[in-house]
């Protein structure tokens, strides 16, 4: 055992401690700036209220931008998973040349600065497709996030399909089970549960995207972190700002949750 | 399982099945057929679109209608690279994402030896929970939260005032933190894993050469885990690099890299294409780095 004198734990639990606030501080401070009656966030709170909450719950550009946020998290969420879901099975069953590009390709969307693959989408749209006469609109939006969607589901998938029973479907194909009714019968029922894992961490994903989803709405379209944007500069409803940022915190993390009970939920079945 | 084998027995004695026997016996048109929409996708819409900026970066605006018109001229980069305004932006993301880089390491080791070395079970997995929650807690959200903590009337500023301290308010240092807060995960969660992962009797053998706690750690652990770190940095260093809303929010005027591409995509968005192959080269040289150290297999 790694064998430390007393003031040295002592000056661990003190870092260990210090991190904790750090990471959790912030975080608590903005949820409760949410119940902060004043307009004005600031610490420490003088009058809690929910009243921001009340005004969010019926304010209509919040609820728009929370409906497009669904929307374009579902979209992207859905393309993502059926293209995560194919690369997963190319990997997991050849051994092909490229393979190794392959993975880097799923990857690099998510690996390249946000900025850049978000200027990249804009540049595409605005100054090539728009010029040609083709309006790309909202639709660009969930193209943009289903890329970098991809790699949630493939990462999920695949690593299902690396532990599973391989003889299981050639047993099928013995039986004389096609390859899309084996598909649905035996190879599906078994990687479904990561498979729903991996589309809840896209749409957690997408969700709380919003670099991307800057250069990539079109006008007048806002998103839950894209309507933070831009509230946050004005000091007048600094607190309604609050109660978004909580939501976006609070269905952020329920996809999270699910996702990660599923996981376990899945490795105790084995 | 028994649905399974119930579902398929009726339908498992129709005999024709063109397609599938006909793709059973041809791989190479099963891979082709998985990897089609995928990497039509990928390649056709996101690889083309990356190509289509690097092609831009060669454009430039006409000065009377300011649109995009097509042409080559190597003007966009020679800006970008000797502009000193540019430079001295480039150098200073670059500066501020290893600085994170290092803050990270600072942070994670000595939490990776106390959760793996220290705690207790219960409270190795309850820490492991709370360092991968706020990963998922929303990425605005976190820079807004701490811009609420630095501000001048924030947290900060009101629990350092009995001993007299105030915060630096947005400049440099709160971007750096900032950062940090955004991607510590990704530097605590495999440093942790690492030393997780070092065989106790190294500890003990250590210890019986006459090693104290210290010297173990700095001459057993580190090297044991730079491998983990190298693997970290990828992350908290190329995220760090492309973001400029830590810096929008908490960082006064503090411009970086993607600061200045966002403020040029609709004003002149050849310079902006050019300026974003800067933190594409930085990435890049950095990942072909890490790699030929052999820490990214182990990711």
């Amino acid at each position: 055992m790694l064998r430390l004198s007393r003031g040295a734990r002592l000056a661990l639990m003190a870092i260990v401690g210090l991190i904790l606030l750090f990471m959790y501080v912030p975080l608590f401070v903005l949820i409760l700036n949410s119940f902060n009656e004043s307009q004005i966030s600031g610490w420490p709170i003088k009058n809690f209220s929910t009243k921001w909450w009340a005004f969010a719950r019926n304010y209509q550009p919040i609820r728009d931008a929370l409906l497009n946020s669904v929307l374009v998290a579902t979209g992207a969420m859905i393309f993502a998973s059926i293209l995560g879901t194919l690369v997963a099975f190319a990997m997991k069953g050849f051994n092909f040349f490229g393979r190794g590009t392959v993975n880097i390709l799923v990857v690099l969307p998510i690996a390249l600065p946000g900025v850049v693959t978000g200027v990249a989408f804009s540049n595409t749209y605005s100054n090539f497709l728009t010029p040609a006469g083709f309006n790309i609109g909202y639709f660009g939006m969930i193209v943009a996030h289903a890329t970098f969607c991809i790699v949630m589901v493939f990462n999920n998938v695949f690593a299902r399909l690396r532990r599973m029973n391989p003889n299981l479907q050639e047993a099928s194909a013995d039986l004389g089970a096609g390859l899309w009714q084996t598909f649905r019968l035996v190879t599906f029922p078994q990687f479904r549960t990561s498979f729903a894992a991996g589309a809840l961490l896209a749409f957690a994903l997408s969700f709380d995207e919003v670099v991307v989803t800057i250069f990539t709405a079109p006008p007048g379209i806002d998103t839950l972190p894209l309507w933070i944007l831009k509230e946050v500069g004005r000091p007048n409803q600094a607190s309604v700002v609050n109660v978004v940022a909580t939501v976006v915190i609070l269905l952020s993390l329920i996809p999270v949750y699910i996702s990660q009970r599923l996981t376990r939920a899945q490795e105790h079945e084995r | 399982m028994s649905d399974i084998t119930t579902n398929s027995q009726p339908r498992s004695v129709r005999r024709s099945r063109p397609v599938s026997s006909y793709l059973l016996r041809r791989p190479k048109l099963r891979l082709l057929s998985l990897l089609a929409l995928p990497m039509t996708w990928i390649i056709g819409v996101y690889i083309f679109s990356l190509f289509l900026l690097l092609i831009t970066a060669f454009w430039n605006v006409d000065p009377f209608t300011s649109l995009v018109s097509p042409g080559f001229n190597l003007e966009n980069f020679s800006l970008v690279l000797t502009n000193p305004s540019y430079i001295a932006t480039s150098v200073r993301t670059l500066l501020i994402a290893l600085t994170v880089t290092l803050v990270c390491i600072m942070f994670a080791v000595p939490l990776g030896i106390f959760m793996a070395k220290i705690a207790r079970p219960w409270l190795r997995n309850a820490l492991a929970v709370a360092i991968t929650l706020p990963l998922w807690a929303g990425y605005l959200v976190k820079i807004i939260a701490m811009r609420l903590v630095f501000t001048e009337e924030g947290f900060f500023n009101w629990a350092m005032s009995p001993i007299g301290v105030r915060g630096p308010g947005f400049s440099v240092p709160i971007v750096i933190l900032t950062l940090t807060y955004l991607w510590f995960p990704y530097m605590a969660l495999p440093v942790y894993t690492a030393i997780r992962q070092i065989p106790p009797n190294l500890f003990d053998a250590s210890s019986d050469m006459g090693a104290k706690g210290f010297t173990t750690v700095w001459r057993v652990v580190i090297p044991l885990i730079v491998p983990a770190m190298i693997a970290g940095s990828v992350f908290t260093f190329s995220l760090s690099l492309g973001d400029y809303l830590a810096a929008r929010f908490t960082g006064g005027a503090t411009q970086m890299i993607g600061s200045i591409i966002a403020a040029n995509i609709n004003l002149n968005p050849p310079v902006a294409a050019a300026y974003s192959m800067v933190p594409i080269t930085f990435v890049v040289i950095y990942l072909a780095v890490a790699r030929r150290t052999g820490s990214l297999e182990r990711m």
